[in-house]
């Protein structure tokens, strides 16, 4: 990729979304990421089909399904420019960046005509069903149940899917079930794909700790999902499941960079503002908060890369490790520089971005795989060390 | 996105490096040099400089160079700091020849930067404040003009590799600012090796007592500005982070390889996860720090002078707070035999604590990059 197209790349994404991110999108600048992802449903769907006008989602697909075929480094500079100009938080990003490339590489040719032009038209919308209350580190657990109904061949699901995000806004659900009776752990899975508007399914959203619910509880008793909606066959859900996971390559991170780059700023400017860049204590967080952005540039850079060897490796396995905790830490030092002020709730719009940074960089930790699952992963596949013991499942 | 992924030849030469420190500056070798004290290898010196051409890298081909970039240059020097190989490589190739080529006139530059790429000469610098962020802001050397030479006086009570070097450069005080001074050896000066903690990294006291240089040892044309060497300096200590991070690779490994090995309640106690967990927070420290430096090295070329300053601090402030927690914590988890001399992990602890404070400590690195970011209007970046 030579440099010059990709300044040319970023030009036509700089240009397009001056024309397009204002008037009635204007509202949307900045709005609608993480802690903030129930903001103005509406009005971003309609932002996708916008997108989907320029050709801007799904970049990354082959032109076959619509999308532009973008190298890494030219999706990497689309994310950049996007989040450059306070594009908002994605609705469309499960079906795009998760289930259209498992389908791409797993779906039948009968189940990519039917799902992947409406993914790429932003004009259905997609949530992962993964995580269950007794399966959330630990998804090899998961007890939601899919039956097959012999006279349709269609799967009956009964269970309970947790941390749905934006289930209420989505149409279509993945789910990772238990096909198999009396299977455990990775065996006798199925990945199948549901509607989400039937009987049978019940979304109820959970309140989080900032008071928004971008996330949800799905229940399931009786949703069918049709026998054509099996990715795969019964009992191969756990790989399906985890190849999925493989299609988040981080490239979406350094977009979320800038956002992380915009927050760092605006604590500065605060800390300038309110006296609290006097305080030596607070000078060495934040120079130490910027000399952890500058290196999770280079790390995710390096993790994008496809290096084989020990570093890159490690690279890989420690990125969500580290700019999550930089993300959290960042979070308690906005707070920090706000000092008093961090407690007053009157709406002024720079405050409420970093409370909201403070409580859902909370989250960031979390989900995703945990940073204690992390710490095992880098342990276990970066340096050979031995496995955590697994009870009494295979 | 700028491509970070290193090339086949930077692969090769980092293999090479360390393959060959393997052989000539493993664990026995290491011991000697402690035994020695000398702080230096001249016979492996030789080969790396002479031979392999290490101190050559960035220097232009002009100058007799290979005119590579400091990518290659930091590999060489994370591979050095491994085996914490007791050479003069950063003083060369790290310090000297990029001041050199900062503030030195283009007929200096072409007298003096062929002689370090050929590995003719090891080379360092008398930093007038050798523990400071900024180590040209202060000299105690002075230079007085004087039958058409100069007369240097002052005492830099520590230079790194004084006594392996062939060249040392004195940045010393005239009136008109800082003034670059070449001390060849012999040229009258005296140097006094010291007893340090870190007995794998030579240091000595340079003294100058009314010593007359002639004109031509005079390296700039008329005078600098500490700021007119922040490239240098920048290079410098992206050299000692790189090198940082080389030695925090290497104690982490040893103690890898200790927790895989010691069995404790039936089990290798690299299966308890409280050890587990520890070895993988220091693994993403040093993932942090090596992408910090590596990245830092790549822009190095399309970097403006501050920049360039701002990134080489940022390493060197993980890189120094990585090291020494690697090593602090291979001795906890060696247990009891992580406080022996027999054991390596305190080399690399004492190490740790002697670099940290070359050229800057890490709270001072951070002092200075909160300066640039909460002085002026916060920039985009």
């Amino acid at each position: 990729m030579s440099d010059d197209r990709l300044a040319a790349l970023r030009a036509e994404v700089r240009a397009w979304l001056s024309e397009h991110l204002a008037g009635r999108f204007e509202p949307l600048r900045w709005r609608g990421h993480a802690g903030d992802g129930d903001a103005l449903p509406e009005l971003r769907k309609e932002w996708e089909r916008e997108l989907a006008g320029g050709g801007w989602t799904c970049p990354g697909w082959p032109a076959e399904w619509g999308g532009r075929g973008l190298s890494v480094a030219e999706q990497v500079a689309f994310q950049e420019e996007y989040a450059r100009a306070g594009g908002p938080g994605r609705i469309g990003h499960i079906g795009e960046g998760l289930i259209g490339p498992t389908l791409i590489e797993f779906g039948t040719p009968a189940q990519q005509q039917r799902f992947l032009p409406a993914i790429r038209a932003g004009t259905e919308f997609w949530c992962q069903g993964y995580s269950e209350p007794q399966a959330g580190s630990d998804l090899a657990n998961v007890r939601t149940r899919a039956r097959r109904e012999d006279a349709t061949g269609d799967w009956l699901v009964h269970g309970q899917k947790v941390w749905t995000s934006l289930a209420h806004l989505s149409d279509w659900i993945f789910v990772l079930a238990r096909s198999e009776e009396g299977s455990t752990g990775r065996h006798g899975l199925i990945f199948l794909l549901l509607a989400l508007d039937q009987p049978g399914i019940e979304i109820r959203p959970i309140r989080q700790i900032g008071g928004g619910a971008e996330f949800n509880s799905v229940f399931f008793d009786g949703a069918r999902a049709r026998a054509e909606h099996v990715v795969g066959a019964a009992g191969e859900g756990w790989r399906i499941a985890t190849a999925l996971l493989g299609f988040e390559r981080g490239i979406s991170t350094l977009g979320q960079q800038m956002a992380f780059a915009q927050e760092l700023d605006l604590v500065c400017r605060i800390a300038r503002e309110n006296g609290a860049a006097r305080s030596p204590e607070l000078r060495q967080r934040i120079a130490r908060a910027w000399a952890g952005l500058r290196a999770m540039r280079y790390l995710a850079m390096r993790a994008l890369c496809d290096d084989a060897s020990r570093e890159g490796r490690l690279a890989r396995l420690g990125y969500k490790y580290h700019w999550s905790n930089w993300h959290r830490d960042l979070g308690r030092l906005a707070m920090d520089v706000l000092g008093p002020d961090g407690n007053v709730v009157d709406g002024d719009p720079r405050r409420e971005r970093l409370r909201r940074l403070f409580l859902f960089s909370r989250a960031d930790t979390i989900y995703g795989g945990t940073s204690e699952i992390q710490l095992n992963l880098i342990a276990e596949q970066g340096l050979g060390m031995p496995r955590e013991p697994r009870g009494d499942r295979s | 996105m700028m491509d970070l992924q290193l090339t086949d030849d930077q692969r090769l030469i980092r293999q090479q490096a360390a393959r060959l420190l393997a052989d000539r500056a493993g664990p026995q070798q290491l011991r000697q040099t402690v035994a020695a004290a000398t702080g230096f290898d001249a016979a492996l010196w030789r080969t790396v400089a002479r031979q392999l051409g290490w101190c050559a890298m960035t220097i232009a081909e002009r100058h007799g160079g290979l005119g590579l970039s400091l990518t290659e240059l930091s590999l060489v020097v994370e591979a050095a700091g491994e085996r914490l190989a007791p050479l003069p490589l950063w003083s060369t190739a790290c310090a000297a020849a990029p001041l050199l080529s900062a503030v030195a006139t283009e007929e200096a530059r072409a007298a003096i930067l062929p002689r370090i790429a050929a590995g003719e000469i090891a080379a360092t610098v008398a930093w007038g404040d050798l523990g400071a962020a900024d180590p040209l802001a202060a000299t105690p050397v002075t230079a007085v003009p004087a039958n058409g030479g100069y007369l240097l006086d002052g005492l830099v009570t520590q230079v790194v590799d004084a006594e392996a070097a062939d060249l040392v450069l004195v940045p010393a005080r005239l009136a008109q600012g800082l003034a670059l001074f070449a001390l060849e050896r012999g040229a009258g000066h005296e140097t006094r090796q010291i007893e340090t903690l870190d007995a794998t990294r030579q240091i000595g006291a340079l003294e100058m007592r009314g010593l007359r240089l002639s004109a031509d040892a005079r390296l700039d044309a008329d005078g600098f500005t500490p700021r007119a060497a922040a490239s240098a300096i920048a290079t410098a200590n992206l050299g000692l982070a790189a090198e940082q991070v080389g030695a925090a690779r290497a104690v982490m490994d040893l103690t890898l390889a200790y927790v895989g090995e010691r069995v404790q309640f039936g089990r290798v106690i690299a299966s308890f996860q409280a050890v587990k967990h520890r070895c993988a927070r220091l693994e993403v420290d040093l993932a942090e720090a090596r992408a910090m430096v590596l990245g830092a090295a790549a822009n190095f070329a399309n970097a403006e002078d501050d920049e360039r300053l701002l990134e080489a601090r940022a390493a060197r402030a993980l890189a120094s707070d990585l090291l020494f927690r690697a090593a602090e914590e291979s001795i906890q988890l060696h247990g009891g035999v992580g406080f022996t001399w027999e054991y390596d992990p305190h080399l690399y602890l004492k190490r740790a604590q002697a670099v940290s404070a070359l050229l800057g400590s890490a709270d001072r690195h951070l002092e200075a990059i909160a300066e640039h970011l909460l002085a002026e209007a916060c920039h985009e970046r």
